[in-house]
């Protein structure tokens, strides 16, 4: 899947800069595989946008190569790119009718206007919206316009479809739904699709893989499930998902694990990255890998801990803790029945599985 | 019940409005005075003039009356013995309460030579009749044996006439009261109006083909480079309308340096003649009128969007595809907005066609100011500037039906 040789788009060494002394994106490698769902992720200013708009042709990089199926793109203008591109607030045409938004792509390549009409109306009942063809894009609700748009990328049956940011504007139901609904639609249409996206949640929910952008580099680039549960460094542990890391020094390591002395004690860990003995480690634990140790239970590490802090969310407490020399720990544990007795000032006894630990380095810059 | 509740919920609405809504009233309330005061009033004033037929029904009430029936006849001669009658009385009277150089004045615009007429027949009225009124009045004067003469006392004995306005269209009435062209030599109204229009058109047309592309530019640029550029644009607001237009004629006079860069250019061995033509008229208007053409088109485009660029243009539309199908449509009520300021403030253009401008490029507004000035011929005045205000009201409704009302947007 990863192969470069047959890849269907690839970043080869691309590098761009606009002030000519900061680098926006910096030796940038990727390369994405025919009808894969990737998502590019990362806080704003990372570099994910401006990839995605090299991409589309609105930028080009000042140095290294992009191709789109196998050849070089960057003498080739954006409108004969043939990629559909939906923007963040979705830029219809406020002038003209849902249908002829659809339909403009068909329109603008000479495509004859009853054939176009059709293939338009198509696509609107692609995503359910054939009733409200004769309506302006302002009388439309923005899950609607979303879909517009959605539609009017795909009306032309390009073969890679960009997304900046799409479901930004919605609220956050909508915007479940929506994301269901893309994946949906790529998993029938096989079109090869890439996602730019600040929100970890779309980005995990909905990928095939995901490339975690920070300071124009690729922090990592896995499926989901790796990222969450295999961080490779600490800015990927902080970014995706909720994380609690603690400061460590590298004791010892074994094949496949090793152990990091912290304040009052050492954890058995999973080594990750090439520091070794001595070194400074960030060992990553994930607040719902956190367990409250009853009696006759065994974990591989066991911590003491006291409550400092019980906020309730529902369907699970979490605990803020002291342990391990820092102050606020964070424990996931469900609202069980037997798990009221949680109070401020509380002390307990946390344990957690050494795979569940991740000795990452500590980043350079702090 | 219910209806008891819904009324107080909305009385007490309609208190908590009331403080808000004075308030705003408040803050808008001089503005609106100002409008009502300085712009409706005048504006009402001037069409009520255009319209307004003058003092002859109050200063000869009688003879007024008297002219209405024979005005109606389909054969005139001249008016029977009690209309005489009625005249000479009610001509005393005038005489003696000194209102008859007013009736003077308003009868000479019917009839060049009115005045002497009827200030001598005054001077020389007896206190009784020689025979008849008829053959007393034709004694001091024969024209009051004449149809014309009688004629133009009835068109201005209505209190409501349409005399100035015909003769803002280059019409009038006839001795019968039937409406006929203005003999050729005398017709300037209509040639005027014509003569506005088409520079004012010229102008626009101009003014857009400058400042589409320029808006384009500054909306497209950054914010700072943008400002830096529009001062430029609005430089020529901040300098008075008369030294720009003065500096025109220095610039484009025979000896002027347009000239003299041209030729040492080598592009013409002879000066052109820039001023007191309509090329020159043209120019200076242009030049004077581009901001407003500027601004509109340009707080229009700073509202577009550059994403729809890039949406047209990623989904297969070369540049000037998406410019022409996305790009250009939405910036279309800036066009409308920049046109119709253009070409409204065009046409009430006076100052630079006067300096300007040679005995052929004169505008209608400088037609109005001489009337009104110079003649003294309000009517006229008032009814040429209702036919400018007609025309610049239907235009802006055939626009706008043209381009669509929604998009007008003024700033």
């Amino acid at each position: 899947m990863t192969a470069t040789n047959d890849a269907f788009v690839t970043f080869e060494k691309v590098r761009k800069t606009y002030d000519g002394r900061a680098l926006v994106v910096s030796d940038l490698d990727l390369a994405i595989a025919k009808g894969e769902f990737l998502t590019m992720l990362g806080p704003s200013g990372s570099g994910k946008t401006t990839c995605l708009m090299m991409l589309a042709g609105f930028e080009h990089p000042t140095s290294g190569r992009i191709t789109l199926g196998g050849r070089p793109i960057d003498g080739v203008p954006p409108h004969r790119r043939d990629i559909g591109v939906v923007f963040q607030n979705y830029a219809l045409f406020p002038h003209m009718t849902v249908l002829e938004n659809v339909a403009f792509p068909l329109s603008v390549r000479q495509v004859s206007s009853a054939e176009a009409g059709e293939r338009a109306r198509a696509a609107l009942g692609m995503v359910h919206l054939q009733h409200l063809a004769e309506r302006r894009p302002g009388q439309l609700s923005g899950g609607q316009q979303q879909r517009v748009a959605l539609a009017r990328a795909l009306v032309f049956e390009p073969k890679l479809v960009l997304m900046d940011e799409p479901l930004g504007a919605l609220d956050k139901q909508l915007r479940e739904h929506m994301q269901y609904e893309i994946k949906h639609l790529h998993e029938r249409l096989g079109v090869t699709i890439v996602y730019v996206t600040h929100d970890q949640g779309e980005a995990l929910t909905m990928s095939d893989r995901v490339a975690v952008f920070n300071e124009g580099k690729i922090q990592q680039l896995s499926t989901p499930r790796e990222l969450y549960e295999r961080p490779q460094n600490a800015f990927v542990a902080s970014f995706i998902g909720e994380n609690n890391a603690v400061r460590g020094t590298l004791k010892s390591v074994g094949a496949g694990a090793c152990e990091v002395e912290i304040p009052g004690g050492m954890l058995r860990c999973v080594p990750i990255g090439a520091g070794g003995v001595g070194s400074g480690k960030l060992v990553s634990i994930r607040p719902e890998r956190v367990h409250i140790v009853e009696d006759g239970a065994s974990f591989g590490n066991v911590m003491p801990a006291r409550i400092e802090e019980v906020i309730y969310h529902g369907d699970h407490l979490r605990l803020r803790l002291s342990t391990m020399g820092m102050g606020d720990f964070i424990a996931k544990v469900p609202n069980a029945r037997g798990n009221q007795r949680f109070v401020e000032g509380g002390e307990l006894r946390i344990g957690c599985d050494p795979a569940d630990c991740l000795a990452l380095d500590v980043p350079t810059n702090g | 019940m219910v209806a008891d509740e819904t009324r107080n919920l909305r009385a007490s609405l309609r208190r908590a409005e009331r403080r808000r809504t004075l308030r705003g009233l408040g803050l808008t309330l001089p503005l609106i005075l100002f409008t009502l005061v300085f712009f409706i009033v005048p504006i009402a004033g001037m069409l009520v003039k255009s319209v307004q037929n003058g003092p002859m029904p109050d200063i000869l009430p009688q003879t007024s009356a008297l002219l209405q029936p024979w005005r109606a006849s389909a054969e005139r001669g001249v008016p029977d013995e009690a209309v005489f009658a009625a005249f000479a009385g009610e001509l005393r009277t005038a005489s003696q309460e000194r209102t008859l150089p007013e009736l003077a004045t308003r009868l000479n615009f019917e009839n060049a030579g009115y005045r002497s007429l009827l200030m001598a027949t005054a001077r020389r009225l007896p206190e009784a009749p020689t025979g008849t009124w008829r053959e007393t009045l034709t004694g001091i004067n024969p024209q009051w044996g004449e149809v014309a003469i009688w004629a133009a006392l009835g068109r201005a004995s209505t209190r409501v006439t349409d005399n100035y306005l015909l003769a803002a269209l280059d019409h009038r009435r006839d001795d019968n009261d039937r409406i006929q062209a203005t003999d050729p030599s005398r017709a300037v109204y209509v040639a005027s109006l014509l003569r506005t229009l088409e520079i004012s058109g010229i102008v626009t047309l101009l003014c857009l083909l400058l400042a589409y592309p320029l808006a384009y530019r500054l909306a497209t640029l950054p914010e700072s480079t943008a400002n830096l550029l529009m001062i430029l644009v609005l430089l020529p607001f901040w300098t008075s309308l008369l030294v720009r237009t003065a500096s025109w004629l220095v610039i484009l006079q025979r000896e002027g340096p347009l000239n003299d860069a041209l030729r040492w250019l080598g592009l013409i061995s002879q000066p052109l003649e820039l001023v007191f033509n309509r090329p020159g008229v043209i120019i200076a208007m242009t030049h004077v009128l581009l901001p407003f053409m500027v601004l509109p088109i340009y707080s229009v485009m700073k509202g577009i969007p550059p994403n729809y660029m890039r949406a047209a243009t990623s989904l297969g539309a070369p540049f000037f595809t998406a410019f022409r199908r996305v790009y250009f449509p939405l910036s279309l009520p800036g066009v409308t907005a920049g046109c119709l300021l253009v070409f409204i403030l065009a046409i009430g253009y006076y100052i630079t066609p006067l300096l300007i401008g040679g005995a052929n490029d004169q505008m209608v507004s400088s037609l109005i100011s001489f009337l009104a000035l110079q003649t003294l011929n309000w009517g006229l005045a008032a009814a040429l500037g209702t036919v400018l205000l007609v025309i610049t009201v239907a235009l802006y409704f055939v626009y706008s039906r043209v381009v669509g009302t929604d998009g007008v947007k003024l700033g």
